[in-house]
C-alpha cells in the first residue's frame, strides 16, 4: 500500500471513529437517562424518599423567593423552637442546578413545574456522569476503555440506587461533579494546561457547593501528588495540576456558607494544605537541583534538611497542639468513623443510627456493582501497564474508595465510578487483545470479525485509533512547557507508545481462545445489563413513600405516609407543631406543611434526644416533655398490622440510645429483657409503659383480636390499655401511620374521695372520644 | 300591621338576647335554679332577689322535673346553674352528672350548696370539682368556741364565723364585719389542688361529726381543715361555688342578728348577705374577669407588625388588660404584669408598665439568639381569670448583607491581601520585562 493512501485511510476512520463514538455516547446518555425512568413509569413522578423532600421543598423556596432569601433563609418550621438557617446549613449546589433549569426551562416558556424539574435532575445529571467518565477515562487509558466505562456506568445500580427519578438528592448531582473534577484534574495533570486548572478548580467548587463528600476529593488528590512526588514523578504539569486547585479551590469553597471556615479549620482539609507545602519544598529542590552544581547541591540539601526538620518540627508541634485541644481533634464524627469504623457506634448513636453509615455486607456489593467487582482486579492490573501519572491516579481512587465503601455502605456510591473507569479498562483491554488476536491471524477476513463481536469490537476499534490520536495531540500540547522539560517528557510520553506497539506484535492468542473469550466477555456484560436494569426496575425504584406488595390476591398499594400527611394538612391548625421520629420531619414539612420539633438534618443531637426521651418515657412524662415543647401532635409508624418493618418500633432502640446520651434516667437495659429486645409478654415493664409502645399499639387488639404483630412475629406483651394523656385523632388505612393529640390539662382537679360513682362521667367521656376516632375496620 | 308593632317591640329586646350568649361578654344573664321544694323560692327570696336586682333571668324548676334540660340543639340555654337541692339523687329530664360537670367544663358557672344528708349526686358533683364532703352523711359542723349564741342554747352546730379569705377581689372591696352564719356539713380540700380555694373556713376548734350520737372515734375533719364554703376557679374560668350549708342562703340567717360566742359585740345583722352576694358577683364574674386585647408588637418607631424580628433588635410590645364591672370593661390596674420573651426558656423577663387606662407597654431588645420565640404574658393571680398570652414570633440571624462591611480590626489583613496584590503584580512585570 501507498504511503498517501494510508494516511487518508486512517485519517476518513478517525472521522468515521469520532462520529461513532459521538453517537455512541449520545446513545449511552440516553440509556443512563432512560434506565432510571422506571420509578415513574411504574409508580409515578413523585419524589422519593426522605431528604428529597427536604431539597424539594428548599427548591419551591428558592424558585419562589430567589436567590439572596434563599441565602438568608431562616426556617422556622423545622427544629421548633430553634428553628434553622437553611442557608448556612445546606449543601446548595443541587437546589441551584435544579432552580436554574427551572428557570431556564420556564424562560423558555416551557411551563414545567418545580416538582417536575426536580424529579428528572437525577436522571439527566446520570447522563452528565456517564459522560464525565467517558472523558476521564480517555484521559487514562483512552477513548475505547472511556466509551466502555461509560456504558457501565450509565447502569450501575449502586449509583442507579441514588439517582433513579425522583430521588432528589445531593449524591445526584454530585457523582457527576466528582467524575468531572478528576477528569478536569487528570486533564491538566496530562497537559499541564493552567486553563484546565481554573476549570478544575471551578468544578471542585460546584462539587463542594453539592456533597459534603467533596472531602474525599481534597484528600484523595494530595495523596496522588504525593505518590507522584514519592515515585519521582514531579513534574511541572503536576505542579500546574494541583497547586491552583489547592489555592483557588480553598478560597471557593470558603465561600459556601456550609463550608466556611472549616475549609482552613478542620482536619479533612488538612492532608492538602501539607502536600501543598510538600509540593513547593520539592519545586525548589528542584529548581535549585537545575542551577548548582551536583556537589553544592549536596551541601545545600544537608543544610535544608537539617534546618527543615527543626521548622517541620516546629509547625508539627503547633499543629499537633491546636489539634489535640479540640475534643474531636478537628475531625467531624463522620469522617472518624471513616477512619475508625467502629468510632460511631461506640459514640455518636445518632451517625450509627442511620442504616446508610452500616458498613456494607457482602452480598451488596454484588448486589451493587455486580460483575464489576471480578473485572476491577483486571482493570487494575491493565493501569500498571504501563503505569502513567492518570493510571496511578485512577488505581489510588479505586483502592480508597474500596476501602470507604466498607466502612459505609453509602459510601458504595464512590465506589462505583471507581470500578466503572477500571472494568471499563479491563474490559476494552479484553476485547482489544482478542480481537486483534483475530484480526492479525485473519487478516483477510477483519469484516467477518467485526461482525462477529458486534459493536463492542468496532468500539475497541474506535479506542485504537483515539489512542494513536490521543497520544498525537498530547505531543502536540505538550511543546509549550518550557525548554527544559521538553525533551524529557517527549521521551516520557513517546516510550509508552513505542512500547504498546510493541506489545501489539507481541499478544497474539489462538484464534479459537480469542472467539470463546469475546464470546465469554459479551455474556458477562449480558449479564451485566441484566442485573442493572433489574436493579433498576425491581430494587431501587420504590419512591418509599408510596409502598406495593404482591400477594395471592393481586397487587396491595399502600399509600399511608401521603394519607397521614395529608390529613394533617386539611385538619390541623397552620402553626400547630408535629412530633415524630426525626425520620420523618422532612416529609412532615414538606408535605403536611407543619412545624416539626426535629427532622433529618441531625446538628442538634439534644433537640432529638429530648424527643427520644420523651418516646421512651411513661405517658405522663412525655406528656410534659411535648407539652414544654408546644407540640399538639404526635405522629408514629407502625408496621404491625402489614408488616412494614422500618416503623418505629424497630427504630425505638435508637431512640433509647441517643435519649440515654443526653438524659441519663433512660437506660437501654431497661429496655431489654435479658439482652433481647421484646415486646411480647416478656418485655419488660419500662417498655410495656413507654409511649412509644403504647402509641404503636393502642387499640392494636381490636385489629384482630389477639395483637399479631407481623413484624416482629408475636404476639404484643400489652393488649388492653388505655391513654390518659393522648387522644389518638387518626389512623390510616393500613396502620401504618398513627397520630395522637395531647390532650389538654384536666379542666379541674378531682377530689380524693373513692370513684365508685364516677363510672357516668367516664363513660360518656370515652363515648365522645371514641366517636371520634376513626376506625378503619368498621 | 301587627306584624311590624310586633317586629318593634322584637327590637330593644334584640341587644338583651345578643348579649347572653356572647363569649365576649361575661355576664351570666340566664340561670337554672334546681329546689328540693318550691318552697325554697320563698324562703331563700332574699338572695334569688339580689341576683335578679342585677339582671339575672333566674329559672326556677325542681330538681326532679322531667322536663329540665340544660342545652337544646347542642347550644346551652342557661349561663348559671344553682343546685339548692341537697337531697336530690336524680335529676329530671337530661340532666345528670356528666351533663353538669360538662356545663361547667365549656365555660359556665355553678353553685353547688349541699348540706347534711347531701345526697349521693351532689356529693359527686363537689368531688368532681375537688371538694371532698365528710364521708358521714349525718355529720355537721360543731365548734363549741366560735357557736353564735342564740336562743336554744346548747346548739352549737350554728356556727358564726369571720375566717375569710383575704382577697378583695372575691369578697369585695368593703370589709364583712359580722360573722357568717353556717348550720351544715364541712367538707375539706386536697391541699396539692390548686385551682380550689377555701373562701370561708372554719375555726381551729371545730370539728365534724354527727351532733346527735356520741363521739365514739375522733373526728376525720378538724379544726380549721374544715372549708365551710369554697370556689373553684376551673382551667377554662368557669366558677364554682361549693357551700355546705343551705341554711345560709336562707332569709332568716340573712337577718337574723348574731353574737360570737365570746364575743360582746352583736351585730344587728349577720354578714351572710354581705358575704353571699359580693361571693355570687364573684362567681357569676361581675368581678375579676378579665381580658386582654390589642397585643401588639412592632419594631421601636415603627406601627407594623413585623413578621419576623432580627436578633438585637429593639421592639415594643404592648397590651390592653381589662376587668368586667358587672356592666362594662373596665381598665384594669396593677403593676405586676410581666411579658416573657419565651424559647424553651425566658430570654427576657419584664414588667409592664401601665399608664393606668388599661393599657400595658415595654420596650426591650431582642437577644442575640435566633428561633421562635413567644411573647408570653401568663397571670394568674388569686380570685381572677388567668390570662395567658402567647403569641408566636421567629427571630432571624442577620442576612449576609447586614454585617458591618468594614470592621477597623481587620484593616492589616486588607493591607496584606492588597500589599500582596500589588507585590505580585509588580514581580511579574519584572520577572517578564526584565530580561
Amino acid at each position: 500500500m501507498e504511503g498517501s493512501e494510508t494516511s487518508k485511510g486512517t485519517t476518513l476512520r478517525y472521522a468515521f471513529g469520532n462520529v461513532l463514538s459521538f453517537f455512541i455516547l449520545v446513545l449511552i446518555g440516553v440509556l443512563a437517562f432512560s434506565i432510571r425512568l422506571f420509578s415513574v413509569i411504574k409508580y409515578e413522578s413523585v419524589i422519593h424518599e426522605f431528604d428529597p423532600y427536604f431539597n424539594y421543598r428548599v427548591t419551591q423556596f428558592l424558585t419562589k423567593n430567589g436567590i439572596y432569601d434563599f441565602w438568608n433563609w431562616f426556617d422556622d418550621r423545622t427544629w421548633y423552637p430553634l428553628g434553622r438557617v437553611i442557608g448556612g446549613t445546606v449543601y446548595p449546589g443541587l437546589t441551584l442546578t435544579a432552580g436554574s433549569i427551572w428557570w431556564i426551562v420556564n424562560s423558555l416558556n416551557i411551563p414545567l413545574s418545580v416538582e417536575t424539574v426536580c424529579v428528572f435532575t437525577a436522571p439527566i445529571f446520570s447522563a452528565f456522569a456517564s459522560w464525565a467518565t467517558y472523558l476521564l477515562t480517555k484521559e487514562v487509558k483512552g477513548a475505547g476503555a472511556g466509551l466502555t466505562a461509560a456504558v457501565l456506568l450509565a447502569m450501575v445500580p449502586s449509583y442507579i440506587s441514588r439517582s433513579v427519578a425522583g430521588s432528589y438528592d445531593n449524591e445526584a448531582v454530585a457523582i457527576f461533579a466528582l467524575i468531572f473534577t478528576f477528569y478536569l484534574y487528570i486533564k491538566t495533570l496530562n497537559t499541564g494546561s493552567l486553563f484546565y486548572a481554573t476549570l478544575n478548580a471551578i468544578a471542585y467548587f460546584y462539587m463542594v457547593c453539592s456533597w459534603g463528600g467533596y472531602t474525599f476529593i481534597i484528600n484523595l488528590i494530595p495523596m496522588h501528588v504525593l505518590l507522584c512526588i514519592v515515585t519521582g514523578r514531579f513534574s511541572s504539569r503536576l505542579y500546574i495540576a494541583y497547586c491552583p486547585l489547592v489555592v483557588l479551590g480553598t478560597l471557593l469553597a470558603a465561600l459556601v456558607p456550609v463550608v466556611g471556615f472549616n475549609a482552613v479549620m478542620t482536619s479533612e482539609h488538612f492532608a492538602s494544605f501539607l502536600v501543598f507545602i510538600i509540593i513547593h519544598v520539592v519545586a525548589v529542590v528542584h529548581y535549585i537541583k537545575g542551577i548548582l552544581s551536583p556537589k553544592m547541591f549536596k551541601v545545600a540539601v544537608t543544610f535544608v534538611i537539617s534546618i527543615g526538620l527543626v521548622v517541620g518540627f516546629a509547625v508539627l508541634a503547633v499543629l499537633v497542639a491546636m489539634v489535640a485541644s479540640s475534643p474531636t481533634k478537628g475531625w467531624s464524627g463522620r469522617s472518624l468513623s471513616l477512619l475508625d469504623p467502629t468510632y460511631a457506634s461506640k459514640y455518636i448513636p445518632i451517625i450509627a443510627s442511620v442504616s446508610e453509615h452500616q458498613p456494607p455486607t457482602w452480598p451488596s456489593y454484588f448486589m451493587d456493582i455486580n460483575v464489576l467487582a471480578f473485572l476491577v482486579p483486571a482493570g487494575i492490573v491493565a493501569c500498571f501497564s504501563p503505569l502513567s501519572d492518570a493510571s496511578s491516579f485512577a488505581v489510588l481512587y479505586i483502592v480508597t474508595s474500596v476501602y470507604f465503601s466498607g466502612v459505609m455502605v453509602r459510601l458504595m456510591l464512590v465506589l462505583a465510578p471507581a470500578a466503572c473507569i477500571m472494568s471499563g479498562i479491563a474490559l476494552s483491554g479484553a476485547f482489544d487483545v482478542f480481537t486483534r488476536s483475530i484480526k492479525f491471524q485473519l487478516p483477510g477476513v477483519a469484516g467477518n470479525s467485526q461482525t462477529d463481536a458486534g459493536d463492542s469490537s468496532s468500539d475497541s476499534v474506535v479506542a485504537q485509533k483515539d489512542v494513536v490520536k490521543t497520544e498525537k495531540s498530547e505531543d502536540a500540547v505538550k511543546e509549550r512547557p518550557s525548554k527544559k522539560n521538553r525533551k524529557k517528557e517527549k521521551e516520557h510520553v513517546e516510550k509508552p507508545s513505542v512500547k504498546s506497539q510493541i506489545k501489539k506484535r507481541l499478544l497474539v492468542l489462538p484464534l479459537e481462545a480469542s472467539v470463546i473469550a469475546i464470546l465469554l466477555l459479551v455474556l458477562l456484560g449480558a449479564f451485566y445489563v441484566v442485573h442493572s436494569v433489574w436493579a433498576a426496575a425491581e430494587a431501587y425504584s420504590a419512591p418509599s413513600i408510596v409502598l406495593t406488595s404482591y400477594s395471592n390476591d393481586g397487587l396491595h398499594v399502600f399509600d399511608d405516609f401521603r394519607e397521614a400527611y395529608a390529613w394533617l394538612s386539611h385538619n390541623t391548625e397552620v402553626d400547630d407543631k408535629v412530633a415524630s421520629w426525626w425520620d420523618y420531619g422532612y416529609q412532615t414539612t414538606a408535605m403536611a406543611n407543619r412545624t416539626v420539633i426535629v427532622d433529618n438534618n441531625t446538628w442538634n443531637n439534644t433537640h432529638i434526644a429530648t424527643v427520644g426521651t420523651a418516646m421512651s418515657s411513661p405517658e405522663k412524662a412525655a406528656w410534659e416533655i411535648f407539652d414544654s415543647l408546644d407540640v399538639k401532635y404526635v405522629l408514629v409508624v407502625f408496621g404491625g398490622l402489614v408488616g412494614y418493618p422500618s416503623d418505629d418500633i424497630n427504630k425505638f432502640l435508637w431512640m433509647v440510645r441517643i435519649g440515654g446520651g443526653v438524659f441519663p434516667h433512660i437506660k437501654e437495659p431497661d429496655y431489654l429483657r435479658d439482652g433481647q429486645y421484646r415486646i411480647d409478654s416478656e418485655a419488660t415493664p419500662t417498655m410495656l409503659n413507654c409511649l412509644m409502645y403504647k402509641l404503636s399499639y393502642y387499640r392494636f387488639v381490636e385489629t384482630d383480636g389477639k395483637a399479631f404483630d407481623r413484624v416482629r412475629r408475636t404476639e404484643i406483651g400489652k393488649k388492653y390499655f388505655k391513654l390518659t394523656h393522648f387522644e389518638e385523632v387518626f389512623t390510616t388505612h393500613h396502620w401504618m401511620v398513627r397520630i395522637y393529640k395531647l390532650k389538654p390539662p384536666k379542666n379541674r382537679i378531682r377530689g380524693k374521695a373513692k370513684k365508685s360513682k364516677s363510672k357516668a362521667s367516664s363513660t360518656s367521656s370515652k363515648k365522645r372520644s371514641g366517636s371520634k376516632n376513626k376506625n378503619p375496620w368498621h | 300591621m301587627a306584624k311590624l308593632l310586633l317586629f318593634l317591640t322584637l327590637i330593644p329586646l334584640l341587644p338583651f338576647l345578643c348579649t347572653s350568649f356572647s363569649p365576649e361578654n361575661p355576664s351570666s344573664r340566664r340561670a337554672l335554679v334546681l329546689l328540693d321544694d318550691l318552697a325554697l323560692k320563698s324562703s331563700h327570696s332574699d338572695f334569688f332577689k339580689s341576683l335578679q336586682s342585677r339582671g339575672f333571668d333566674l329559672d326556677f324548676k325542681l330538681a326532679d322535673d322531667p322536663k329540665i334540660a340544660l342545652q337544646r340543639y347542642g347550644q346551652y340555654l342557661y349561663d348559671g346553674l344553682i343546685l339548692f337541692c341537697p337531697t336530690t339523687e336524680r335529676f329530671g329530664g337530661s340532666v345528670d352528672l356528666a351533663a353538669i360537670l360538662d356545663f361547667v367544663d365549656s365555660g359556665h358557672d355553678l353553685i353547688v350548696v349541699a348540706d347534711t344528708n347531701a345526697s349521693d349526686l351532689i356529693r359527686e358533683i363537689a368531688t368532681e370539682c375537688g371538694v371532698d364532703f365528710d364521708e358521714d352523711a349525718a355529720a355537721m359542723v360543731v365548734d363549741h368556741t366560735s357557736y353564735a349564741v342564740s336562743e336554744t342554747e346548747g346548739d352549737h352546730t350554728l356556727i358564726a364565723s369571720d375566717d375569710f379569705i383575704k382577697a378583695d377581689v372575691i369578697l369585695g372591696g368593703k370589709k364583712i364585719e359580722a360573722p357568717v352564719l353556717f348550720q351544715g356539713i364541712g367538707h375539706s380540700l386536697n391541699p396539692a389542688n390548686t385551682l380550689v380555694l377555701k373562701v370561708l373556713s372554719a375555726s381551729p376548734s371545730a370539728y365534724s361529726a354527727n351532733p346527735k350520737t356520741k363521739l365514739a372515734n375522733p373526728p376525720s375533719l378538724t379544726g380549721s381543715a374544715i372549708s365551710l364554703v369554697s370556689i373553684l376557679q376551673a382551667r377554662n374560668n368557669a366558677r364554682i361555688l361549693i357551700s355546705g350549708s343551705l341554711n345560709m342562703f336562707s332569709n332568716r340567717f340573712f337577718k337574723s342578728g348574731v353574737q360570737k360566742a365570746g364575743s360582746s359585740i352583736k351585730h344587728e345583722k349577720s354578714g351572710n348577705e354581705q358575704f353571699l352576694t359580693e361571693l355570687s358577683k364573684w362567681v357569676f364574674h361581675e368581678r375579676g374577669h378579665l381580658k386582654a386585647v390589642n397585643v401588639r408588637h412592632n419594631n421601636a418607631g415603627e406601627a407594623d407588625e413585623p413578621a419576623m424580628y432580627r436578633i438585637s433588635d429593639d421592639l415594643e410590645y404592648s397590651v390592653e388588660i381589662y376587668e368586667w364591672s358587672g356592666t362594662s370593661w373596665e381598665p384594669y390596674v396593677a403593676d405586676d404584669v410581666q411579658v416573657q420573651f419565651y424559647m424553651m426558656s425566658p430570654y427576657v423577663l419584664k414588667n409592664l408598665s401601665t399608664d393606668k387606662k388599661g393599657h400595658y407597654f415595654t420596650a426591650f431588645k431582642v437577644p442575640d439568639v435566633y428561633g421562635v420565640f413567644q411573647f408570653k404574658v401568663e397571670y394568674q393571680r388569686l380570685g381572677y381569670t388567668s390570662l395567658s398570652l402567647s403569641k408566636q414570633i421567629p427571630v432571624r440571624p442577620y442576612r449576609h448583607n447586614e454585617y458591618e462591611r468594614f470592621i477597623p480590626a481587620a484593616y492589616p489583613y486588607y493591607g496584606a491581601a492588597f500589599s500582596m496584590m500589588a507585590g505580585f503584580f509588580i514581580f511579574t512585570g519584572v520577572h517578564l520585562y526584565n530580561k
